[in-house]
């Protein structure tokens, strides 16, 4: 079976660790916030300007002033810290974020990302997503392997216009969890029930397999 | 106005001076800290051609957004533009210019203005669209695209509070673009929800001098929320 979007914000919640500064991206890794294990401390960095990011705000509690990057309403979490923009994207592009989580379209065996523009279609811009690849060197990429119609979304060659060059290593789809090294995906473990063949099929970019691939544990 | 009394009473005042075709830099993470009544007061004013630096340009009726149905706008400068169908409508028929621009490197782009450094480097962009036409340079083995920074003709900024020399103090994550801007307007306006009297704030927590600010001028807000999300519907997902 195919993960389900809180599985896979579940698997990447595993890769967690305590005292680690993570930001996540909308969609699917904003979930992960909902499985960060109870032994573990991590701060949620939201790129707007806000370092220690809580739960969202009871009714009493909702503060026009005080949102994440997704513009929702937020609260801080204890030890929380705020500042500008540009102090935001130094602490991105400077390395000091321990993970970051996003979303994409495509991605391909020279771990290039494609997440923000269907040309033609969708122009909506990329956010922080460019400065995010490009000043993280821990990032965990969640997408789903292909798209309805079965087209594999791990390419040789992404198609679409790039978000960043030669930049992710590691993709969590539905489907798998691989590692982007040498030019090739190198499949780490599969979904529960699904075939190595399942993967092959859906994988359009180099896939090197293992003897062993182990099934994901939860 | 007189020294450093910076306070102006009406926002025709505050805009005065603002002509066709100049560039505003606007502060606001979303609708989020925006200064809507200096936004509203161009929409009053009528000015056209105008090129405008911000992350992102309003709702259809709310924010920069109220100043498209008039035209108002020749081009902008942001780094996410999704939540406005009048604002698609423009530049799919080539009526707005957009150069869309990573979010750092727009944060960057104004704080290298304000501060006086023409341009720097950031690997942000490299080997994407963002990086056609521009200057790459390697450092250290990794590859870097120049970037030019960004000043403007007005600046216009919400803060919280002030004192009336223009010391500014944000409040939560309003503050965002807005100590960036800030810097980087020949004039900057700012409207704030509180003026107070010079000496009741404390030098330590002041986020902006008032060095950079030119007019401000005590505002009431609508703070408009755009994903209103609580925590009893879902457990802090989101979507």
């Amino acid at each position: 079976m195919a993960l389900s979007r809180e599985q896979i914000a579940q698997r990447v919640a595993q890769e967690l660790q305590d005292g680690y500064y993570v930001n996540l991206g909308i969609g699917i890794p904003t979930l992960v916030a909902n499985f960060i294990p109870d032994n573990i401390n991590v701060m949620l960095q939201s790129e707007n300007g806000l370092l220690g990011m809580g739960q969202f705000p009871s009714e009493e509690e909702i503060d026009a002033d005080l949102i994440n990057a997704g513009k929702q309403t937020v609260t801080m979490a204890k030890g929380a810290s705020i500042f500008d923009s540009a102090e935001s994207f130094a602490m991105i592009r400077g390395g000091h974020v321990d993970l970051t989580v996003l979303g994409a379209f495509e991605v391909d065996v020279n771990g290039n990302i494609a997440s923000y523009m269907i040309p033609g279609k969708l122009i909506k811009g990329m956010g922080g997503a460019m400065d995010l690849v490009a000043g993280a060197d821990n990032i965990i990429v969640t997408m789903t392997h292909a798209s309805k119609h079965g087209v594999s979304k791990l390419l040789s060659n992404c198609t679409l216009p790039l978000t960043g060059k030669g930049c992710i290593k590691r993709v969590l789809t539905d489907l798998a969890f691989i590692e982007i090294k040498d030019g090739k995906f190198h499949l780490l473990e599969r979904a529960p029930g699904v075939s190595v063949e399942d993967i092959i099929k859906l994988t359009e970019g180099e896939l090197a397999i293992p003897v062993n691939v182990p099934e994901m544990q939860f | 106005m007189a020294g450093f009394d910076k306070v102006v009473t009406s926002y025709a005042e505050a805009m005065a001076g603002l002509t066709d075709n100049m560039t505003v830099i606007a502060g606001g993470f979303g609708l989020c800290g925006i200064p809507e009544n200096l936004i509203n007061e161009i929409k009053h004013k009528g000015t056209k051609g105008l090129t405008l630096v911000s992350n992102n340009c309003g709702v259809d009726d709310f924010g920069l957004g109220v100043l498209l149905p008039n035209r108002q706008i020749k081009k902008i400068i942001a780094s996410y533009v999704g939540e406005n169908a009048e604002f698609e409508r423009q530049m799919m028929a080539g009526e707005l210019e957009v150069e869309l621009t990573p979010q750092g490197t727009l944060a960057e782009k104004m704080r290298a203005g304000g501060a006086g450094i023409p341009a720097f480097f950031t690997a942000t962009g490299f080997g994407t669209p963002v990086a056609i036409g521009k200057e790459e340079r390697q450092f250290n083995g990794r590859h870097y695209i120049l970037e030019e920074s960004i000043t403007g003709d007005f600046a216009i900024i919400k803060a919280w509070k002030a004192d009336r020399y223009g010391n500014l103090v944000f409040r939560k994550t309003a503050r965002n673009f807005n100590p960036l801007a800030a810097t980087a307007g020949k004039i900057t306006v700012v409207e704030v929800e509180e003026i107070v009297a010079v000496g009741e704030l404390d030098p330590d927590q002041i986020h902006t001098p008032g060095i950079y600010v030119d007019r401000l001028i005590q505002g009431t807000f609508e703070k408009r929320i755009e994903q209103r999300t609580v925590r009893s519907s879902s457990v802090a997902t989101g979507e």
